[in-house]
């Protein structure tokens, strides 16, 4: 039997790949098979595993290489983060935004945060009421794909946060005085 | 407080106390935080590190809950000092690389620890005894609170907290049980049990997290997800998880003691024998025997130990805690010998 991969030398190493469910049989040559172990061990590790699925997530009609695109603040490229698979910091989250929501997606099934927020006097249900009852709304609009109202409820949880973020400056100011 | 102050006391999680202590030995919950731009530690410069390390340690002073706390700069730390720290649970095998400005801020009961510039500038735990995590979130919401007024944490209000990896953004919160599982082992039906947990999005670790084989029948059972839910939801699911599988546990105890109960009593006094007449032991043999006298313990058949006393054993058995013991480096043999020693001198009853 001759090597699928290079087809030309005897296949003498015979590979079950299973890849979402299918399975495939490989029957390769030793130095394809050597070729194929190294791609195989790179692909290892937590880091390529979030690379990995962070490569699914190009969208369709890229125009620009998202691995070209930097993080002004730590000079991490997207490249970068997909080999290491950590993000070097804040403001990546904020340069990368286009390709990490649908890999937050993926990694815990949402993408909107629900919980305590980063206001600096923690008391988030006393400060800004509603927050909570106005994230699980845009949850709900997007399920049922009301972009609209989605939107709509998105602009109000912004306004809160900044009035939150306001209110803990001037706080912090007094505090200060 | 100096490290070797915390061999002279238990620390709060061994005390075998607390809600359904019999297995589930105890809860931990960690939050992730980090500094708004300040370059996350593995891609910051020296300066940067330190100026993370600075603001901690200042927003430490405001903190009432972090009052009674001490620092430790890992660069003053040797190796068994570390694996000390890591036997004790109180910090994880990747804060001990590579060990610039990274810091260590615990607290005299063993109930808070603080890891700075690890994978994250914070990564704070507060640990209780037992099945006990809403207790455990309730401090560390607190100390979090008090720390979000004196530090700028990097957050956004679609993401969350933002954090090196991204499987830990949104709460940046992981909660953590450790269960002892001795009769689902026994029985051989932790494989169906861990294979659900796993389908349920929750992560299944040995004794020392991340990487570590389970030994001695301990598992520790934490929530995978942390974006797109509350913490007390979190807390919910993992306690509804939890409940479940201690139910298990208890019916295959339930089924051991009275179909199989020569067969127990006999593994289990075997142990106890060893124990206390062994004169070279190795840990893994240790935790393997303690693991079952601490069944035998929950079981009412051994009844001249109390769970505290087993608890301890299982950590100051551990090579670092026996080098801290007697003071001087150690080698395999010479601990072995030493371990057995130690067991046989806490177990004359």
């Amino acid at each position: 039997m001759l090597c699928d991969i290079c087809a030309k030398n005897q296949a003498t190493v015979h590979l079950t790949e299973i890849i979402d469910e299918q399975m495939n049989e490989l029957h390769l040559c030793e130095e394809c098979a050597h070729q194929k172990s190294i791609q195989m061990e790179q692909q290892f590790g937590l880091s390529d595993l979030l690379g990995g699925l962070a490569e699914f997530e190009k969208p369709a009609q890229e125009k620009e290489p998202s691995v070209l695109i930097k993080c002004l603040n730590c000079s991490l490229t997207y490249a970068e983060f997909k080999k290491i698979g950590r993000l070097g910091c804040s403001e990546c989250y904020g340069a990368f935004k286009k390709y990490l929501g649908p890999l937050l997606k993926k990694i815990h099934g949402s993408n909107l945060h629900f919980g305590k927020s980063a206001c600096k006097t923690g008391k988030i249900s006393a400060k800004m009421p509603g927050l909570q009852e106005l994230r699980y709304q845009l949850q709900k609009a997007i399920e049922t794909e009301s972009f609209e109202e989605a939107a709509k409820i998105r602009d109000q949880i912004r306004e809160l946060e900044k009035k939150c973020l306001q209110n803990s400056g001037e706080e912090k100011e007094k505090d200060a005085a | 407080m100096q490290l070797k102050d915390l061999l002279t006391h238990t620390s709060e999680w061994l005390k075998g106390t607390g809600p359904n202590s019999d297995i589930v030995i105890s809860s931990r919950i960690r939050l992730a935080r980090n500094l708004d731009k300040i370059p996350f530690p593995h891609q910051a410069n020296k300066k940067q590190g330190e100026q993370v390390f600075q603001a901690v340690e200042e927003a430490k002073k405001s903190t009432a809950y972090l009052k009674n706390t001490t620092t430790f700069e890992l660069e003053d730390l040797d190796s068994v000092d570390k694996q000390f720290l890591i036997e004790r649970h109180l910090m994880s095998y990747e804060h001990a690389q590579k060990t610039d400005h990274k810091a260590l801020i615990i607290d005299d009961e063993e109930i808070v620890a603080i890891m700075v510039n690890e994978e994250d500038h914070i990564r704070m735990q507060v640990m209780q005894s037992g099945f006990n995590l809403f207790e455990a979130w309730n401090i560390i919401n607190k100390i979090d609170d008090c720390l979000a007024k004196e530090l700028h944490f990097a957050f956004l209000a679609d993401w969350g907290y933002l954090t090196a990896c991204p499987t830990n953004t949104g709460t940046g919160m992981r909660g953590s049980v450790m269960l002892h599982l001795p009769a689902l082992v026994m029985t051989r039906q932790i494989n169906r049990v861990l294979a659900a947990i796993a389908k349920l999005s929750f992560t299944t670790r040995g004794l020392y997290g991340e990487g570590t084989q389970a030994t001695g029948n301990f598992f520790q059972v934490s929530n995978q997800v942390s974006l797109g839910r509350a913490e007390e939801e979190i807390i919910e699911n993992i306690n509804g998880l939890i409940k479940q599988i201690v139910e298990q546990e208890n019916q295959a105890r339930e089924g051991m003691f009275s179909r199989n109960r020569a067969m127990l009593e006999d593994r289990i006094n075997r142990s106890f024998g060893i124990l206390k007449s062994a004169h070279i032991i190795t840990s893994q043999e240790t935790i393997e025997l303690l693991s079952l006298l601490r069944l035998g313990c929950d079981l009412g058949m051994i009844k001249e130990l109390d769970r505290r006393t087993i608890n301890e054993l299982f950590i100051i058995t551990q090579p670092a805690h026996l080098q801290k013991i007697e003071n001087k480096k150690l080698s395999t043999q010479e601990r072995d010998i030493k371990r057995a020693e130690l067991i046989r001198s806490r177990l004359k009853v």
